[in-house]
């Protein structure tokens, strides 16, 4: 079972929404592994505090030219639909940062000068954390452009036998796309603010786009926002928790603590989102976890 | 003219509760939301539409049932596992490379320009001009976008004389972050003091450096963790990204949100309120300087 925590609005509480998910299934005996897929600003490892046993490089393909075998036909830069490739007097020039690692320069260059080699845009790392969550995260280069390849070698390190609860990054483009492409429920993470819904608007026509089944929770209620319940009410879209807006919350998070560690009061919220993920995955023949040996 | 970007790393912290309360305080200036994923700076300013301009970017492909032989030579080339066995493209997964366009030996693909959004340009209440912009759900090219929403703000002042540009810029350091920052003028960095905050921080910190731009810091919330409002104040005077100020924790923030107002507007005596103006005081006197 794949659970995605997502929200169109950055700061609405994802993480914190994600990593204490993690640690109430682990407390309630589950296999559980949390998976960052926010590689631009990755921070659950703040809070499942892992030790990162394994780190790989991320690498993507990037074409490079043999100069000599080149002849400066052009194919490649005339082709190439990220303007990757700037073909000068003499030389054909490649810039890595543009390049989306398609391949179709290889196979258009008429004089086979072009081959691929591996570039390193960021850190896949693996290990284990709080009570036995299993932990994956991916880590971005700074001045790289583009997390979706990253992003997607993160999810890979998904295991099948156990709940993955994958936290997203924030926007409603391409990466949160990636992120949320083969999850089996998404839970949408609102603040009652016109911000807040503005955003969710955004965010469950992309998540139903793509057919997925999509839950909210609401952040920092204090009082209720009419137009988000009306909104919430008219797309039929199940509300799984209303977490108060509190100021402790706030402190426990800015120190990197569980909430669920430090506030116990807190654990109610979660019975009820993780009994929708248990009712889900029975739906689906999926698996919940199961019970620690 | 002095562009000045606001960015965060991490999302919610304040960016656009900022740039708004700076749209009420600066004059002569154009407004630009280069948040293009979640753009909500409008709901505040509330700009009514002037002009609207579509944005097409990137090509997306097709295939013709009638033209397909069914030979898998696309399903092959594709690295983006968009063509299904039945050869339908996942537009979603589409990067729109071309590759199938390219090399189908049927000529069976169709590749057309992608619309992938809409870019804006209002009138505020102050008689202003503010562009922001709307990508479509699911639409890529979001970097180009917000390249697109700077390239307007900039024409609109370079026509009307206008000294300023504020520009509320996305969260993270990916393309759209990296467009936003490109050729301005000023960074403010809007930080919380959390873990994350500042982790985050210090990433969006290192890839502004790539474009040698001078910048100042302005932590939100400040009193909700001395400890860490001090490595911020460690981590600008380590970066030399001055210190702009620090807004206390205010319960009124989130109700002056619900009815769409900035915090100026909705409590003018808070001590959040006089904290932004000494902000915008220590800011506006930073830009004389340049």
């Amino acid at each position: 079972m794949k659970v995605a925590v997502a929200s169109g609005k950055g700061g609405t509480g994802k993480t914190t929404v994600a990593v204490n998910l993690a640690w109430f299934l682990a407390d309630s005996g589950r296999k559980v592994q949390y998976i960052d897929c926010d590689v631009e600003e990755p921070n659950g490892h703040f809070f499942i505090s892992p030790h990162l046993s394994q780190k790989k490089p991320a690498c993507v393909m990037l074409p490079a030219i043999e100069q000599l075998k080149c002849t400066s036909c052009g194919e490649c830069s005339q082709k190439c639909q990220f303007n990757a490739i700037v073909r000068l007097p003499g030389n054909t020039l490649i810039f890595p940062e543009l390049c989306h690692g398609c391949g179709l320069c290889l196979l258009v260059c008429p004089a086979q000068a072009i081959s691929e080699d591996e570039r390193e845009i960021g850190v896949v790392a693996t290990g284990m954390g709080w009570g036995g969550i299993e932990f994956a995260h991916g880590v971005l280069n700074v001045g790289e452009p583009m997390p979706n390849p990253l992003i997607r070698m993160v999810k890979q390190q998904g295991l099948r036998d156990h709940i993955q609860i994958i936290d997203a990054p924030p926007g409603t483009s391409c990466p949160f796309i990636e992120t949320i492409s083969d999850a089996d429920l998404v839970i949408l993470v609102t603040e009652p603010t016109p911000f807040g819904l503005h955003d969710l608007e955004i965010s469950v026509a992309v998540a139903q786009a793509r057919g997925k089944s999509v839950c909210v929770v609401i952040n920092r209620e204090n009082g209720s926002f009419l137009p988000l319940e009306a909104f919430l009410e008219e797309r039929q879209l199940k509300i799984l928790a209303r977490l108060p807006e509190d100021r402790k919350v706030a402190e426990v998070y800015s120190d990197g603590e569980l909430m669920l560690e430090a506030l116990p009061d807190y654990r109610k919220y979660f019975t009820a989102i993780a009994a929708e993920v248990f009712r889900q995955s029975a739906e689906l023949g999926l698996t919940s976890g199961g019970a620690l040996p | 003219m002095t562009e000045i970007v606001v960015v965060s790393g991490k999302g919610g912290t304040g960016k656009t509760s900022f740039t708004a309360c700076m749209a009420a305080l600066f004059d002569n200036k154009v407004v630009a939301d280069c948040d293009v994923d979640a753009a909500n700076l409008n709901l505040i300013l509330n700009a009514a539409v002037l002009e609207e301009y579509d944005f097409a970017s990137g090509h997306k492909a097709a295939i013709d049932k009638d033209i397909c032989t069914n030979c898998g030579r696309c399903r092959e080339l594709c690295r983006y596992q968009a063509i299904s066995e039945d050869y339908q493209v996942d537009r979603f997964s589409c990067e729109g490379c071309g590759a199938c366009f390219f090399l189908c030996p049927a000529g069976a693909v169709s590749f057309d320009e992608a619309l992938c959004g809409h870019y804006f340009v209002g009138k505020t209440k102050k008689q202003e001009r503010a562009v922001f912009a709307e990508l479509l759900p699911g639409a890529e090219n979001s970097g180009k976008l917000v390249t697109a929403v700077r390239k307007k703000a900039q024409e609109i002042a370079k026509e009307n004389g206008i000294e300023f540009i504020l520009t509320d810029g996305p969260p993270g350091i990916g393309c759209t972050v990296i467009a936003s920052l490109t050729g301005a003028s000023f960074i403010v960095f809007v930080t919380e003091p959390t873990v994350s905050g500042v982790h985050d921080l210090k990433r969006v910190m290192e890839l502004s450096r790539h474009f040698k731009l001078p910048g100042g810091i302005v932590i939100n919330k400040g009193d909700l963790n001395p400890a860490y409002s001090s490595k911020i104040e460690t981590l600008s005077m380590e970066s030399g990204f001055a210190l702009l100020g620090s807004i206390p924790y205010e319960p009124l923030v989130s109700q002056a949100q619900r009815q769409a107002k900035t915090i100026l507007e909705y409590a003018p005596d808070c001590q959040a309120s006089s904290a932004i103006r000494q902000i915008y005081r220590k800011l506006y006197k930073r830009m004389e300087t340049m």
